[in-house]
């Protein structure tokens, strides 16, 4: 890593460098509205960056990302409330958790062979049926609401994750971070290479003695287990759940919306995608209210008319051409 | 649970079935043809559901006669969406066309709060609240009605595409895409043509619901949800099998809701999908190796 | 009267939640300087410059309709509360019925220079909301919002001026009971049919803790829950029916009501009574319009706007004048007193700093304002725990207030004519 880091051109390392700086010193420098909108932004930067791995590299479009984060949100939720376990511990259950439904998943899907769309409605039938039937467990407060308590806001406790929005930002930077590391080790390795091939043909991966069932289900439990991280921060952040919120179809849209406008299966894609998606409906709220316009429904309007223009004229996403500006593409970025 | 109850709720669930099928079948004619996936069907129903609703206002005719007019204005939608919009993402990968068609959705929904408002919008016409007493079997004017005309139009959709030169034409790009093209067929129009059909479809479909149903602009996700559902439990690019689809769903649904808590109902339909995709993913009623 | 008929288009021609009132309308003027005068409503000094008020409301998305009805309230609070010798101003932000919009709207708002937050009848927003104003130390009035939980997470800066599901349950079995003894009847039974969400489920749990307590003279011979998502509700009509129930309690979300009822027109199902404990569904416009004169007779029991208050009627002269062919409903009168309680606030505590107006807010006490019930005050825990509900009875195609008998516009109607009766038009 170190390595192919020092490969990279000077100027590169240094904008990277002013960037790395830029978001570690954010939260001394912005106020709290250009906060949240950061800290959303790193939420859907790292959960895309899941997403990424099992559809960026593995080639399979799961559309029930929500799943592993309201797998991950209630069951380190559950734990503090009923247990009082911190979610520094109720984290691996969470994760453990996600990781099993995300093997289930995967082995229907991959032992039977079930591809492209089909996979998909796959992914948003078990994201909806537990979307069901978490609206129906009390001990999880059903369609109530699972609420937790809010005492201790001024102090930053990172073991409860009970603190400012400040800490939440340090919290999500960091998995950010190690979410890029971690893909930039899994395209470097002998799996992203597997990866890769089962992606581009899987029938000519299996011929060249390639495990794909395997490879396929390294891909949906690692990036399972990695979105409920997410999860376990969102509930900890909001301090309330509903499964229809949650679990939702939107919400799994949501999820794939950075990677894919970003630049699918690039490093930095679900980060670039995060922001620019996060900038482009802020930015269209701020501009629609200094225009004067009122009407309720218009931002969305031109949002999705913005995603159609987006997904017309840059299919492979913003990364790709921010690359080539910069001189960055290898070719083999995708 | 007595025997009247459940033949009751059997009946109500295949009629209003029938009706599902219907827009569903217009989903499994797109992807059987042009392999696009839908995901703004439902919002597409919704905005003909809103058509009837107005031109049922406006000129205070029944929406089953205003049905042709909603349905070729869906056609004219479709023709366009298709051609203009769609017809570039055929050959792109599928999370491209799933954005496109979301965003298409997400367009459709707003743009039909801005029109309408977000109230619910329902027809009122003289046989809105009746129903016929057969025996101890109460039946559902409204839904018989529907039920009935979705199958007719359902066959004259198979006719088409069984005996109407138009329908072969179709049909050939459906099973050889290539060879369609050698033989001279201008698959462009033959494409735009087809989801010119599933739309119109749709509309059909759309103004049936306007009966039974209100139209609300948040109404689309859960109609898309259903229509996947359908197609995929019947066997997705299968005509048939979507009817038989909406139809097994909607009873399906039925004895659920009178078994269980109704609540749960629709768990007991991704469930089924889930089996499904799983175990026969060419669909019930599908022929093998439509995967 | 016939003037505020529905015609066969389904068309309101015009709105009245407030008795007979052409009369009432033309006082609008003299109403409002009565209030000017009112006791409780000006303490402190007049303020020179305005209360910034940021106002969160789910405007698009899956609440759009009920988040547009908070809004109205919102619209014409500046208007009304300058009557009254208040400046506010309000800044409106759409939730986009998410949390995530919730959230980083009211961090804007704040941003902006909002001094309260109000917002946003969603549960899961409201609590987004209220973790913001915590953390800024700004007070947040809810407006709507039923979720009991969020008085009960620990926060200090949030008011609640809005019942909680088990105190509409108290409210509104309280008044059906009183009803039965009022008309001298004695049903068989209640079949209670609730939408399974957030706020179905609150008021579920508050009827199952509660209905033995309350000693209701009849009993709950089944509980249906429904999907909120319900296309079709003929199952759950039917298994009602079957239930041998003469009661119908529904707890609705919007225009699953509307299908409930339409249902049972055609599945011939005949109640004494169709009376909600306490949720939305059957006074709205789309309701009226969607079943003409089989929405007559159902009953709600809500919180509702108090006609016989001035400044209700000032309220009410003032959403029809400026929502022409609107009904008027209890969203749009709990979205205006937020307004108003916050303004009150202002007044008392003599500047907009945060601290100052969260003490007020929190020795509130408005005897006078909008909404049926006692004084506005909140306890310990930020709740107004003095909001009573009225039942509405559906007459004319307008919500009419028929119980409490000192709030009564109408005698109420029981049982209620059947689907084909003659007195039904």
């Amino acid at each position: 890593m170190i390595a192919s880091l020092a490969r990279l051109p000077a100027r590169v390392l240094l904008a990277t460098a002013l960037l790395g700086l830029a978001l570690a010193t954010a939260p001394l420098v912005v106020d709290g509205y250009i906060l949240s909108v950061i800290l959303i932004a790193l939420y859907f930067a790292y959960v895309g960056q899941a997403w990424n791995i099992v559809m960026g590299y593995a080639g399979q479009l799961s559309l029930g990302h929500a799943l592993y984060v309201g797998l991950g949100a209630y069951m380190a939720a559950a734990l503090y409330i009923h247990a009082g376990i911190p979610p520094i511990l109720g984290v691996f259950p969470a994760v453990a958790g996600a990781a099993l439904a995300a093997a289930i998943i995967g082995a229907l899907a991959f032992r039977f062979r079930i591809g492209g769309v089909y996979f998909a409605l796959l992914t948003i039938a078990f994201a909806e049926f537990t979307r069901i039937l978490f609206m129906h467990i009390d001990w999880l407060g059903a369609t109530e609401g699972l609420f937790l308590p809010v005492e201790n806001r001024t102090t930053n406790d990172l073991l409860n994750l009970r603190g400012s929005p400040t800490m939440f930002y340090y919290v999500l930077l960091s998995l950010v971070v190690a979410s890029v590391a971690l893909a930039y080790y899994l395209r470097e390795s002998r799996l992203g290479f597997f990866l890769r091939a089962v992606r581009e043909d899987e029938d000519a991966a299996e011929a060249s003695g390639i495990n794909i069932f395997r490879v396929k289900m390294i891909a949906v439990v690692l990036s399972g287990a990695m979105t409920s991280v997410g999860g376990v921060i969102l509930a900890f952040y909001y301090n309330n759940l509903f499964p229809s919120d949650v679990f939702g179809m939107h919400r799994s849209i949501e999820i794939i919306l950075a990677p894919i406008v970003g630049g699918l299966g690039t490093l930095f894609g679900p980060l670039i995608g995060a922001f620019a998606l996060g900038i482009l409906g802020e930015g269209l709220t701020a501009v629609l209210e200094a225009s004067g316009t009122s009407t309720a429904g218009i931002k969305q309007l031109v949002y999705a008319a913005m995603l159609i223009v987006i997904i017309k004229f840059l299919p492979g996403g913003l990364w790709p051409s921010i690359a080539r500006l910069i001189r960055l593409d290898r070719g083999g970025e995708r | 649970m007595t025997w009247e109850l459940a033949a009751n709720v059997v009946t109500g669930g295949l009629l209003i079935g029938l009706v599902y099928a219907l827009m569903a079948l217009g989903l499994s004619v797109i992807f059987g043809v042009t392999r696009i996936v839908n995901f703004a069907h439902g919002e597409m129903t919704v905005l003909a559901m809103f058509a009837a609703v107005i031109l049922f206002r406006q000129f205070g005719l029944d929406p089953i006669l205003m049905s042709p007019i909603v349905a070729a204005g869906l056609f004219a939608l479709g023709y366009g969406l298709q051609r203009y919009l769609v017809a570039p993402f055929v050959t792109r990968p599928e999370h491209e066309q799933f954005i496109l068609l979301l965003a298409v959705a997400f367009a459709l929904t707003n743009g039909m709060l801005i029109v309408f408002g977000p109230e619910a919008q329902g027809i009122l016409t003289d046989y809105s609240f009746d129903s016929y007493e057969i025996g101890p079997l109460i039946v559902d004017k409204t839904k018989a009605i529907a039920g009935l005309i979705s199958l007719v139009v359902a066959a004259l959709l198979l006719g088409f595409f069984r005996y109407s030169a138009t329908g072969r034409a179709i049909r050939a790009c459906a099973d050889n895409l290539i060879g369609a093209g050698v033989v001279g067929l201008n698959v462009p129009y033959l494409y735009a043509l087809t989801f010119a059909i599933g739309a119109a479809t749709v509309g059909v479909a759309g103004c049936l619901l306007s009966i039974i149903m209100d139209a609300t602009p948040v109404l689309g996700p859960e109609l898309t949800l259903l229509a996947f559902i359908i197609v995929i439990v019947g066997g997705l690019g299968s005509m048939t099998g979507a009817l038989l689809g909406g139809v097994l769903i909607g009873v399906s649904e039925a004895l659920a809701g009178l078994l269980f808590t109704p609540s749960l109902k629709s768990m007991l339909s991704f469930g089924l999908l889930i089996l499904v995709l799983v175990v026969r993913p060419q669909g019930l009623f599908g022929k093998s190796g439509a995967r | 009267m016939t003037d505020f008929r529905t015609d066969n288009n389904g068309k309101t021609r015009g709105s009245r939640a407030l008795p007979v009132s052409r009369r009432g309308f033309t006082l609008g003027a003299a109403a409002t300087a009565a209030v000017l005068g009112a006791p409780g409503i000006l303490k402190g000094a007049r303020a020179a410059t305005p209360l910034k008020i940021g106002c969160l409301a789910p405007l698009t998305g899956f609440f759009a309709r009920e988040g547009q009805n908070c809004k109205r309230g919102f619209d014409i609070a500046p208007a009304l509360l300058s009557d009254m010798g208040h400046t506010v101003e309000i800044m409106m932000a759409d939730t986009e019925s998410n949390p995530d919009k919730a959230r980083t709207a009211a961090e804007k708002l704040v941003n902006e220079g909002a001094q309260v937050l109000i917002g946003t009848f969603v549960s899961g927003e409201t609590a987004a909301v209220a973790q913001v104003a915590e953390q800024r130390g700004i007070p947040h009035i809810i407006n709507v919002a039923a979720a009991p939980q969020i008085t009960e997470q620990g926060y200090k800066y949030v008011f609640r001026n809005f019942t909680t599901g088990p105190m509409l349950v108290i409210n509104g079995l309280g008044l059906i009971k009183q009803l039965m003894q009022k008309v001298g009847a004695t049903p068989k039974g209640a079949v209670f049919m609730h939408v399974n969400d957030t706020f179905g489920t609150a008021m579920s749990k508050g009827i199952e803790a509660l209905y033995g307590r309350m000693e209701m003279p009849f009993p709950i011979l089944e509980t249906i829950a429904y999907d909120p998502k319900a296309k079709d509700l003929s199952v759950e009509v039917a298994k009602a029916k079957a239930s041998g129930a003469d009661i119908v309690f529904p707890v609705s979300h919007g225009a699953d009501a509307i299908l409930l009822i339409r249902e049972m027109v055609k599945q011939r199902f005949e109640p004494a009574g169709i009376m909600t404990p306490g949720s939305p569904g059957t006074y709205e416009a789309q309701f009226y319009k969607a079943l003409d004169k089989y929405s007559e007779f159902v009953m709600a029991n809500v919180p509702w706007i108090d006609p016989s208050t001035d400044m209700s009627k000032a309220f009410t002269a003032a959403f029809d004048k400026t929502f022409k062919g609107e009904l008027m409903e209890l969203n749009a009168g709990f979205s205006f007193e937020a307004v108003l309680i916050a303004a009150d606030a202002h007044a008392r505590a003599g500047s907009a700093d945060p601290g100052a107006l969260a003490d007020a807010i929190r020795a509130t006490d408005i005897a006078e304002h909008v909404m049926i019930g006692g004084p506005i005050q909140f306890d310990e825990k930020g709740q107004n725990v003095n909001i009573k509900s009225a039942t509405l009875q559906n007459l004319d195609r307008m919500p009419t207030v028929v119980m409490p008998a000192e709030s009564a516009q109408h005698e109420p109607v029981y049982p209620m004519p059947g689907w084909r009766d003659a007195a039904r038009k």
